[in-house]
C-alpha cells in the first residue's frame, strides 16, 4: 500500500512533468480557477500513464483505424490515399454545466437559422426590415432561387447542424462558424469513444460519461419526423456520391447506424415526381433523404447539368413536397462567412432574446468601413474567404509573412466582398500527446445538433486538434486531429 | 436447407429492400473471391504437379483454362515461367490476375461494406490492400507456394468471417448465389482443360493412365482426399470426371453447387416474394441438372466432354445474364408498380 502511494507521487507529474502551463487557457490544466473535481480525477488518473504506454496505445489506435478502414480518401495527382484522422489519447473534457450551456446555446442558434431560411425564402421580412443588406442574402451564392415559396416539412431547412466553437483566453464559448449544409464529422466523434473505450479502459472506467450511442437512432427519427405528411413508416436512405468520395466511410457509418439503405444517384429514379429507388423487387417509393452531395450536384436537371451524381427530377419532387430533403437546399446562406456577421442580430431578431454563445467579432470587407479597418490592421487580423471551407486560403496576420500580407491586401482590393476579417483568437489548448512529450494544442468543438420535431445535440461532438506546434488550423486536411470529447454526467 | 432462411419475422419489415446494386456487389464480391482461391490453388498445383511429356511446368493450362488466350500471346510472345506468374498474381492490367481481381474484390466490398460484417470488411480491406501492394520480388521473396498459400488462406477466412458474422437476408442469398455459380463455372473449366491436356484420343477413357497427372487434377479442385476416401474408386479419366462433375458430397461438384444455387433461389421465392424473378433462371436450372443426373461419366465423355463443358458454362453464363436482367435491370426496363401509383 504504502508503496503505491509513494509511486504515485513519483508520477504524480508523470506524463504532465514537463507540460509548459502555456498562457492559454486550456481545457484541462488550466482554467484560471480551481478545478472542477471531475476534471481533477481526470487529471489525476492520466498522470499515472507514462509516455511510453501512451504512444504504445496510440500506434495500436493508429492500426486499429487503418485495418477498420475508419479513414478519409486524399487525392493527388496520381493515387487515391486512404488517411487515419489521427486520433490523441489525451480525452477533451466538458463538466456538466459547460455542456448545459452549450447545448442551450445551439439550440438556440439552429432555432433561428431555421427562421431566418424561412423568412428568407418566403415574407423576407428581415430583408425588409434592414437588419441585413438584401444583397448579401438575394445575391450570394448559395441562395437557391428554387427554394423560394416552397414549404418544408415542419419548418426545417437545417435537419443536421454543426456548429464550430473555439474559447478565448478566458474560457468563453464562442461560434467560430456554422455548418448547416453538409457537416461532416461526427461518425469520428463515435468511433473515438469506441476507440478510447478499447484502448483506454483504464482511463475511462466508472466515470460518468454521456453515452454518445444515439446518433443513429435519433437522426433515424428526426428524418421520419420531417418526412412528407401522411407517409406510414417512411422510407429513409443517405444519398452519397460513392465509394470514391473522401468522407464514403462516414456514409456508411450512418447508412448503417440508421440500418438504412446508402444510395448513389444511380439507385433512385424520379417518376411522376415521386421518387424511387431500385431494388431487386423493382422500385420502392423512398420519402426522405439525407444527403451528403452538395446542392449543385443533386440534380442535373435544376443545377450543374454535368452532374452524374444526382437524380434528374429530384429537386421538382422535393418543391412538391412529395419528398423530403436533409438539409434543404439552399441553406447555405446560412453558413456564409458574412452573413455569420450579423448572426446576433439575427437571434434577437427572430427569438427576442440575447446570444447565448458569444461570436467573433467581424469585420466585412464588402463594407467600406469593414475593409479599411482590415488592411490598416491586416497584420493583427485572420482574413477568411467567403465561400471556402476546410481551413483553405485563409491568412493568420500575425503568422504570415510580409510578402503574404501584401498579396492579400492587393487580393482584398481587387475583390473585397469576398472577404471577411476576424481578429485572432487564442483558442483554449488541450494537452496532447506530441513527438517530444505531453504538449499544448489547440483545439476547437464541433456539436452536432438533429432537428426534426425538436432539436437534440449530441452530448460531446468532434474536438479537433492542430497538432503542429502553434497552429490554430485544427483542420483534417492541414495536419489536424482529433480527440474524445468526455461530456461529465455530473 | 433452414440455413437460407431467416426465421424471426422481424424481416418482415425489411421485406424486399435490398438494393439492385448491393445484390449485384454481394454476388461478384463472392465469385471473385472464389476466383482467386480457385487461381491460387491451380498455380500452386500446377509449379508442384503439373507437368507436360517433357517434364517441364505446362503454365499454358492456366492460361486456358482463364481464356486468355490471345491476350496473353500478344503480351509474352515467347513467354517464361515469370511471364505466368506476373500475369496471373501481379499484374494489374490483367483483370484475371490475383491483383486484378483483389482490386474488383475491394471495389464490391466498399460498395457493399453498409451490408456486410465488420469483421468480413476489416479482413478483405487488409487482404485486398496486400494484395495489391504485391510485387514481382514478394513472390521471389516468399516463394510461390507460401505466397499461393497465404492468399488461398485468406480466401478460406473470408469464407469462415462470411459464414458467421453475416446477416441472413436477401444480401447472403444473393451472396450464395454467387459462390457457387462461380465454382459450377470452375469445375467445368477446370475439367475441360486438363481432360485435353491428358487424354487426346477417347479409347483411354476406362484405363488406368499417368496417375501422377489426375491426381494433381483432383488437387487443383482440393478434391484429392475426398477422392481418396472411396477407397474402390480408381484413378481413371471416368472416375475422376464423375467425381467432380456428378459426387454430391464433394463442395466444389458440380452437382453440389448446382442444387445449391437451386435452394438459394428457392429461397428467394419463398421468403422474399421473388417468384416471378426467379422463373426463368430456374427453368434454365431444372434442365441444366436433369441432362446432368440423367447420364454417367462415361457417357458424357464419350458424347463429347469438351461440348458439354462449354454447354453448361454457357448455360451458367445466361444465368448470370438472366439474374442481372430480373434483379438490376436498366433504367429504362424499370416500371412504377401499380400499388404506388398516386391515386
Amino acid at each position: 500500500m504504502k508503496s503505491n502511494v509513494l509511486q504515485s507521487q513519483a508520477q504524480e507529474a508523470g506524463i504532465f512533468s514537463a507540460y509548459h502551463r502555456p498562457e492559454f487557457f486550456c481545457e484541462l490544466m488550466n482554467r484560471g480557477e480551481e478545478l472542477p473535481e471531475a476534471l481533477r480525477q481526470v487529471q489525476e488518473r492520466l498522470a499515472h500513464f507514462d509516455i511510453k504506454e501512451l504512444r504504445h496505445r496510440t500506434a495500436n489506435a493508429e492500426t486499429q483505424l487503418y485495418r477498420l478502414g475508419i479513414t478519409f480518401t486524399v487525392y493527388t495527382d496520381r493515387e487515391a490515399i486512404d488517411r487515419v484522422l489521427p486520433f490523441d489519447v489525451i480525452p477533451r473534457v466538458l463538466t456538466a454545466e459547460e455542456w448545459a450551456f452549450i447545448e442551450r446555446g445551439v439550440q438556440q442558434r439552429v432555432k433561428a437559422i431555421n427562421m431566418f431560411l424561412w423568412d428568407i425564402y418566403h415574407d423576407r421580412k428581415i430583408l425588409q426590415d434592414g437588419l441585413i443588406p438584401a444583397d448579401l442574402v438575394l445575391k450570394n451564392a448559395n441562395y437557391c432561387q428554387a427554394m423560394v415559396g416552397v414549404d418544408v416539412p415542419g419548418g426545417v431547412y437545417v435537419h443536421i447542424n454543426g456548429t464550430d466553437l473555439i474559447r478565448d483566453r478566458c474560457g468563453r464559448f464562442l461560434v467560430l462558424e456554422d455548418n448547416a449544409r453538409t457537416p461532416s464529422g461526427v461518425s469520428y466523434v463515435i468511433e473515438n469513444r469506441h476507440m478510447m473505450l478499447r484502448l483506454m479502459p483504464d482511463l475511462a472506467s466508472g466515470m460518468p460519461l454521456r453515452s454518445v450511442e444515439d446518433y443513429g437512432l435519433r437522426l433515424h427519427r428526426a428524418l421520419c419526423d420531417v418526412a412528407p405528411e401522411g407517409v406510414e413508416n417512411p422510407q429513409v436512405v443517405l444519398l452519397s456520391p460513392g465509394i470514391y468520395n473522401s468522407a464514403y466511410f462516414e456514409h456508411v457509418f450512418l447508412a448503417r447506424e440508421m440500418g438504412v439503405p446508402l444510395v448513389e444517384g444511380r439507385d433512385l429514379l424520379v417518376e411522376n415526381h415521386h421518387v424511387y429507388m431500385r431494388t431487386v423487387a423493382g422500385l420502392r417509393p423512398v420519402h426522405s433523404i439525407y444527403r451528403r452531395i452538395d446542392d449543385a450536384f443533386l440534380d442535373p436537371l435544376a443545377f450543374n447539368p454535368e452532374s452524374l451524381l444526382g437524380v434528374p427530377g429530384l429537386v421538382e419532387a422535393y418543391r412538391r413536397g412529395n419528398v423530403t430533403i436533409a438539409n434543404a437546399l439552399g441553406t447555405g446562406v446560412a453558413d456564409d462567412k458574412a452573413v455569420y456577421a450579423y448572426m446576433p442580430r439575427i437571434i434577437r431578431y427572430y427569438l427576442n432574446e440575447e446570444p447565448i454563445l458569444g461570436s467573433v467579432e467581424t469585420h466585412i470587407c464588402a463594407e467600406p468601413e469593414g475593409l479599411a479597418f482590415t488592411l490598416a490592421n491586416l497584420e493583427k487580423l485572420v482574413v477568411k474567404p467567403v465561400g471556402e471551407s476546410g481551413g483553405y486560403g485563409l491568412l493568420i496576420g500575425p503568422h504570415a509573412t510580409e510578402s503574404e500580407l501584401e498579396d492579400f491586401r492587393q487580393r482584398l482590393q481587387d475583390n473585397p466582398s469576398n472577404y471577411i476579417s476576424q481578429p485572432v483568437i487564442d483558442l483554449s489548448v488541450a494537452p496532447t500527446l506530441c513527438d517530444a512529450g505531453v504538449e499544448a494544442r489547440h483545439v476547437d468543438l464541433r456539436p452536432f445538433a438533429l432537428t426534426g420535431k425538436s432539436t437534440w445535440v449530441l452530448p460531446g461532438g468532434l474536438s479537433r486538434v492542430a497538432l503542429r506546434k502553434g497552429s490554430l488550423v485544427v483542420n483534417s486536411s492541414q495536419g489536424g486531429g482529433s480527440k474524445d470529447t468526455w461530456v461529465m454526467s455530473v | 436447407m433452414t440455413q437460407l432462411s431467416p426465421t424471426s419475422t422481424g424481416m418482415l419489415s425489411n421485406l424486399n429492400t435490398l438494393l439492385s446494386r448491393y445484390a449485384e456487389s454481394m454476388m461478384w464480391l463472392a465469385r471473385y473471391m472464389e476466383r482467386i482461391e480457385n487461381l491460387a490453388r491451380l498455380i500452386e498445383v500446377t509449379e508442384a504437379f503439373v507437368r507436360g511429356p517433357d517434364g517441364k511446368t505446362v503454365w499454358e493450362t492456366i492460361v486456358q483454362i482463364n481464356s486468355d488466350e490471345e491476350r496473353f500471346q500478344a503480351l509474352h510472345p515467347a513467354a517464361t515461367e515469370q511471364d505466368y506468374i506476373q500475369f496471373y498474381i501481379t499484374d494489374l492490367a490483367n483483370p484475371s490476375s490475383i491483383k486484378g481481381m483483389a482490386s474488383a474484390v475491394r471495389e464490391n466490398a466498399r460498395s457493399a461494406r453498409p451490408l456486410i460484417s465488420t469483421e468480413m470488411w476489416m479482413h478483405l480491406n487488409v487482404f485486398t490492400r496486400w494484395v495489391l501492394d504485391l510485387d514481382p520480388s514478394d513472390i521471389r521473396r516468399t516463394g510461390l507456394s507460401a505466397l499461393c498459400n497465404r492468399i488461398k488462406q485468406d480466401c478460406q477466412t473470408h469464407t469462415g468471417v462470411t459464414e458467421g458474422t453475416l446477416y441472413r437476408d436477401q444480401a447472403w442469398l444473393f451472396y450464395l448465389l454467387g459462390r457457387h455459380l462461380e465454382r459450377s463455372d470452375q469445375i467445368t473449366r477446370l475439367i475441360d482443360t486438363r481432360y485435353h491436356t491428358l487424354l487426346p484420343c477417347e479409347e483411354e477413357v476406362g484405363s488406368e493412365i499417368d496417375t501422377t497427372q489426375w491426381a494433381s487434377v483432383l488437387r487443383s479442385a482440393a478434391a484429392y482426399h475426398a477422392f481418396r476416401r472411396l477407397q474402390p474408386v480408381t484413378t481413371t479419366p471416368a472416375n475422376v470426371v464423375g467425381f467432380l462433375l456428378k459426387n454430391e458430397g464433394f463442395p466444389r461438384s458440380l452437382a453440389l453447387n448446382l442444387r445449391q444455387t437451386d435452394a438459394v433461389l428457392a429461397a428467394l421465392s419463398a421468403h422474399y416474394n421473388l417468384r416471378r424473378q426467379n422463373y426463368a433462371i430456374q427453368e434454365r436450372l431444372s434442365e441444366l441438372r436433369a441432362t446432368l443426373e440423367d447420364q454417367t461419366a462415361e457417357e458424357i465423355i464419350i458424347r463429347g466432354l469438351h461440348e458439354y463443358m462449354h454447354w453448361i458454362q454457357a448455360q451458367i453464363e445466361a444465368i448470370q445474364s438472366e439474374a442481372a436482367s430480373a434483379y438490376w435491370p436498366p433504367i429504362e426496363k424499370l416500371h412504377v408498380p401499380e400499388c404506388y401509383v398516386e391515386q
